[in-house]
């Protein structure tokens, strides 16, 4: 099939303009003959489910929480960013879109990117009307921070909550539409198929979670937003349910899946204190303006730190290591995620890496305590301490924090068009669950912005394009393709439950993380993801072979969603390698040691690469095809970043 | 249902009724103290009776009596009521309980320390209330014109204040008046909303402060009878000054 | 490990776990032993310690809510040793540490005990009065598009301060955990004051606090006797002064507002 991404023509400024009175429109009175399925309600989900209520349409949304209120969404801490030039400090609707664009190192879509940087200034409009409480100056206006290296302050921000408070604004609103009955809200239900009717997306399946019972649902059209897939990885800053199962479905049903191999690992985590593990807690970037990241000099001096008989504030000056500092003094500290995340796994792997495993580098607080006070840190970063102290039992006022990387967002997704729509009529993509605006690698702070975007201003409109185009007859769901598909869940489910094998779903999950994380985490070789693949495709058949749950599918069964879970993972992985493999340069989050600069800064080919490789599901354990979107730069000039 | 009704039968309107009704007792408390202070004047119970006669026969004070009886009539039928709706609310309980690690006592226990209060108010009201109003007191009788066709409810203070369970009951029931108020106190400030940053810290101390010396107060009565006087209500030299003094400020 | 307490000795623990096959079925407690737990695992770590262990004998594990597991989105709710979300003060289960028990330690945990939350299974209660009390006026009702300008509403930073304070609620129902009466009043105060500081709230100031009100009553909490235990478990700290202000914001609607039924 042909990528065609439907760009509407025309200059990039006035490109969604032009588009937005280009698209169909629906008559008002024939808004609620149509019915919309939007699967998720986190920002993404939750205010296209809202928005779209408020218009007219029926909705029926969808989350397998207990309460929409707690989509992962609600984790984000630092901010979200917007081209308000409140600050009158040259901020500018193009200068987010040009930071976006170069952030993402030239593998996003301009004409997307644009869009974004466009609407961002309503989202704030949007959300301080509906009582959201952002960070204020004491004149009563709106507060910005600088964020995640950007020369700018344009991140709106409510303390360290504010993916919190977004969320709760977009879960009010749609709270409203459940009252009036616009949206017919299903909690503890988690999507397993998309129903596709001659072409077209026209319902899902899903199982509730606390009778089991496989349920299926019809609409006219149907929006996923279900966030990303960074879990494949088992350890990231996602939420345990996170999970790629919507998404993955939709692939196989014919959405294409793009850039899958566009992982962010975050440089400042709470390190791995043992296989227990079974998540990784973030630490704000905004500690990186503070503190200093260092190592052992020496991996004599790293193996006595180790071994407890040194205590890392102890180390003299000249024992340590400021390599952040040392290779990038122009920048220091503060290089983007994936420049600091690299070095601090290159540390490591020389053996100068600290805490009891040797996956640590330390995050230091001294300097600035000494400078200016421990009461003046506190202010700037208390809870973030707590935090820290809560979860490790130490007192970073006292020793420095350590810290490593670990996987926090998912750049690629379903490959979406200008609409939001994949390539299968009728399904939309919305927030992490799409591919589209952050390249090859996210800014801090333009997540928010992003799903609150998709969700308010863009899929309104984009949607009602479509619908427009459908004739406004009721859908059922008995056309056999609902059948079918509630059958292959329903045997799905029953193969799960028959294996009865020896190891937990978690076992697979853990033993497909470390190979993600091995071979197709910070650092990939071409070698490495072969022996991945192979790898995989090993563990993949063990599971159908040797799984152990218990229980019945018609009862709250947990062991059964996770299973499933994995089971999605277990062949998102395996696309993951081959996307990272056929890449052939490093850009952003996917670094292949194999291309970089003397210097040892990742290497693009953008004469070869400068595409979305979109791919395109073939059948059980065929190999995947590849679709190529090219990405033409007609605004901005293709660069090297350089950070020194 | 009319608003009216749907406001007070709601959980907050019943508990603001709870509120309105608490803080109304606690100035009948109040006036009540000071009122029974005329048992400490060295007098053989003078003031004491011509101060009840007063409470007795006075239009404006048996008016606000009735107001009295809605009030604790109220205060004790939202009690039950709420009582009610929070079992309901929670039917099922926990095999382990350890609400002392978060909260005070006597702020969980309102319903027993009422419930002692309310018997005891039983007792009392028979007791005196009953005895003053419907008949059963001998008259002062003596010399002395202003008192002695008053009703002696003064002996019948200090005949029972000799007896020494009916002088636990009191103090017991004292006791627990101390803790109700204690919590009630300020509980009635906070249902009402009357709740400032500058002015809440003070109402808490103002309702301790309120709950000792009331209770204090009543219970210094029974104690002060059965140890500093006879079974003629004749006070013994040894008997603290103090109280004298103070009622004597009244 | 890599806590910086190397001494840190494993734990051997008796937990007392609520087990509830669905809604309708009785529950009971089930005693179950952990091997070698690490001081700094997380309380859910810990179960799910217990948990792999159950799968690998064949038996069920135990359901509970989680899912952020670094204490904000709220799902899980476990009542432990007779406290909402443990010993810790100011801590939500799953930022709980086992370095605040002890080797032989017994745990007791249930689920969160209210009428208005039946238990779905185990440890998992259903909470969605919640969301029903939020839909009956927890919102302000703005429409996608047409907002003013975000500086066009000034708002003096202390306002914006403590709205941001009422509004940090997780929605975990610890607060009626943790209540006596199984009140929600905590819950229901920090989204009616949070909307009643701001000037954005103003508009359906009145109708809110009755519709909220009138709902919470529905689902069958009970009422606040200002007891105090919300707060002290609240894992976010939201005050007692909400329940003033949601007292207060009750009295004044329904002596002023128009609505006469």
């Amino acid at each position: 099939m042909l990528l065609d991404s439907k760009i509407p023509e025309g200059p990039l400024a006035e490109k969604w303009e032009k588009h937005k009175f280009n698209v169909k429109l629906v008559n008002p009175a024939n808004k609620r003959k149509y019915d919309v399925i939007v699967v998720g309600t986190g920002l993404a989900g939750g205010a296209a489910a809202a928005s779209l209520a408020e218009l007219g349409y029926n909705v029926k949304a969808f989350t397998y929480h207990d309460s929409p209120r707690r989509a992962h969404s609600i984790a984000a801490q630092g901010g979200i960013n917007a081209a308000k030039n409140y600050q009158n400090d040259g901020d500018s609707v193009f200068r987010l879109f040009y930071d976006t664009i170069k952030g993402g190192d030239y593998r996003a879509r301009e004409a997307n990117v644009y869009r974004l940087a466009q609407v961002s200034v309503n989202i704030i409009d949007q959300c301080v009307a509906q009582g959201v409480p952002f960070a204020r100056e004491y004149g009563g206006l709106l507060a910005n921070r600088s964020f995640g290296g950007a020369q700018v302050s344009r991140t709106f921000y409510a303390r360290g909550q504010t993916g919190q408070q977004l969320l709760l604004g977009a879960y009010s609103a749609l709270s409203r539409q459940i009252a009036y009955g616009k949206v017919k809200m299903y909690t503890r239900s988690e999507m397993l198929d998309v129903v596709v009717v001659d072409g077209q997306a026209r319902g899902i399946v899903t199982r509730n979670l606390i009778t089991g019972e496989i349920e299926t649902h019809a609409a006219h059209a149907v929006v996923l937003a279900t966030g990303g897939y960074g879990n494949v990885f088992y350890l990231s800053t996602n939420a345990k349910y996170c999970n790629v199962t919507a998404a993955w479905r939709a692939h196989k049903k014919g959405a294409y899946f793009a850039n899958p191999c566009f992982t962010q690992i975050h440089p400042t985590c709470i390190p791995v204190s043992g296989d227990y593990q079974s998540k990784l807690t973030l630490m704000s970037e905004s500690l990186r303006n503070d503190g200093r990241v260092w190592v052992p000099k020496t991996v004599e001096m790293a193996e006595r730190v180790r071994q407890n008989q040194i205590k890392p504030q102890d180390i003299p000056e000249d024992e340590r290591d400021y390599f952040l500092e040392r290779k990038y003094p122009a920048f220091g500290n503060l290089v983007p995620r994936d420049v600091a995340s690299r070095n601090a796994k290159q540390m490591c792997d020389e053996g100068r890496g600290v805490g009891s495993t040797g996956l640590a580098v330390y995050l230091d607080f001294s300097d600035v305590i000494k400078r200016t006070g421990a009461e003046a840190v506190s202010q700037k970063y208390g809870n973030l301490f707590a935090m820290y102290e809560k979860i490790t039992d130490e007192n970073p006022y006292e020793r420095p924090m350590r810290i490593y990387p670990a996987v926090h967002y998912t750049m690629g997704g379903l490959w979406v068009d200008y609409n939001l729509q994949t390539t299968v009529p009728g399904l939309y993509a919305t927030g992490e669950c799409n591919f589209s605006d952050h390249g090859a690698n996210r800014l801090g702070a333009s997540a928010l912005m992003q799903g609150l975007a998709d969700g308010y201003f863009v899929i309104p409109y984009t949607i009602g394009d479509y619908l427009a185009q459908t004739p406004p007859k009721p859908v059922d769901t008995s056309h056999p393709a609902f059948a079918e598909s509630k059958a292959f869940v329903q045997a799905r489910t029953e193969r799960l439950l028959s294996i009865k094998g020896t190891r937990t779903p978690t076992q697979f999950h853990k033993a497909l993380g470390h190979i993600m994380w091995e071979y197709c985490g910070m650092a990939r070789t071409a070698e490495g993801l072969k022996h991945a693949k192979a790898e995989i495709q090993k563990l993949r058949q063990e599971f159908w072979q040797d799984l152990k749950i218990t229980g019945t599918g018609e009862e709250l069964n947990q062991a059964l969603e996770n299973a499933g879970r994995v089971a999605d993972f277990l062949e998102l992985g395996e696309l993951m390698v081959d996307d990272a493999l056929h890449r052939n340069e490093s850009c952003g989050g996917h670094f292949r040691e194999e291309y970089q600069t003397p210097e040892g800064e990742a290497l693009r080919n953008d004469d070869e690469f400068a595409y979305v490789a979109a791919w395109e599901y073939q059948g059980d354990n065929q190999p995947e095809k590849l679709n190529k979107e090219e990405l033409t730069f007609e605004n901005v000039k293709l660069t090297q970043r350089s950070y020194k | 249902m009319s608003w009216i009704t749907k406001t007070f039968t709601s959980s907050i309107g019943r508990k603001i009724i709870m509120s309105l009704t608490g803080l109304f007792l606690c100035t009948f408390l109040v006036v009540h103290l000071i009122g029974n202070l005329q048992l400490f004047k060295h007098d053989q119970g003078a003031a004491f009776n011509t101060y009840s006669h007063f409470m007795g026969t006075n239009p404006v004070i048996r008016t606000i009596e009735w107001g009295l009886v809605l009030g604790f009539g109220f205060h004790i039928f939202e009690a039950w009521a709420l009582t009610r709706r929070n079992k309901a609310a929670r039917t099922q309980g926990y095999a382990q309980w350890h609400a002392e690690k978060n909260s005070e006592w006597t702020s969980r226990n309102m319903g027993i320390l009422g419930t002692i209060i309310l018997i005891f108010l039983l007792v009392h009201l028979y007791n005196f209330f009953w005895r003053a109003r419907f008949g059963g007191l001998p008259k002062v009788g003596g010399a002395n014109p202003e008192v002695r066709d008053l009703d002696n409810l003064y002996l019948a203070v200090v005949d029972s204040f000799h007896v020494w369970w009916y002088v636990l009951l009191y103090v017991l029931a004292q006791i627990s008046l101390g803790y109700h108020l204690w919590h009630g106190f300020r509980s009635g400030f906070q249902t009402l909303g009357l709740n400032h940053r500058k002015y809440t810290p003070l109402i808490k101390y103002v309702g301790y402060a309120f709950a000792v010396v009331v209770s204090a107060g009543f219970a210094s009565m029974p104690l002060y009878f059965f140890l500093f006087t006879n079974p003629q209500g004749e006070i013994a030299a040894n008997a603290p000054s103090l109280l004298h003094t103070i009622a004597s400020a009244f | 490990m890599a806590g910086s307490n190397p001494n840190a000795k494993p734990m051997n623990l008796t937990l007392n776990v609520w087990r509830q096959p669905n809604r309708t079925a009785p529950g009971k407690i089930v005693e179950y032993h952990v091997k070698d737990i690490s001081p700094d695992m997380s309380f859910l770590e810990m179960l799910d310690v217990l948990n792999e262990d159950l799968l690998h004998a064949g038996q069920d594990p135990v359901a509970f809510d989680h899912d952020c597991r670094e204490g904000i989105c709220g799902s899980c709710d476990l009542f432990i040793n007779g406290r909402s979300h443990g010993p810790e003060k100011g801590t939500t289960t799953c930022q709980l540490h086992m370095r605040k028990f002890s080797d032989g330690d017994t745990i007791t945990i249930e689920p969160w005990r209210a009428s208005a939350f039946p238990v779905n299974k185990d440890l998992s209660v259903d909470r969605s009065a919640f969301d029903r009390i939020i839909q009956a006026g927890g919102y302000v009702s703005v429409n996608t598009g047409g907002a003013p300008d975000g500086n066009e509403i000034p708002i003096p930073k202390e306002i914006s301060d403590r709205a941001f304070e009422a509004a940090t609620c997780i929605s975990c129902g610890a607060c009626v955990a943790a209540c006596k009466n199984a009140s929600a009043m905590l819950f229901v105060s920090a989204k009616v004051s949070q909307l009643a500081l701001l000037p954005q709230g103003q508009p359906e100031r009145k109708t809110r606090v009755e519709n909220m009100v009138a709902q919470m009553d529905k689902e069958g909490f009970g009422a606040c006797s200002n007891i105090g235990s919300c707060a002290a478990e609240c894992p976010v700290g939201i005050s007692l002064e909400n329940i003033a202000i949601l007292n207060r914001e009750f009295l004044a609607a329904k002596a002023t507002s128009n609505n006469l039924a």
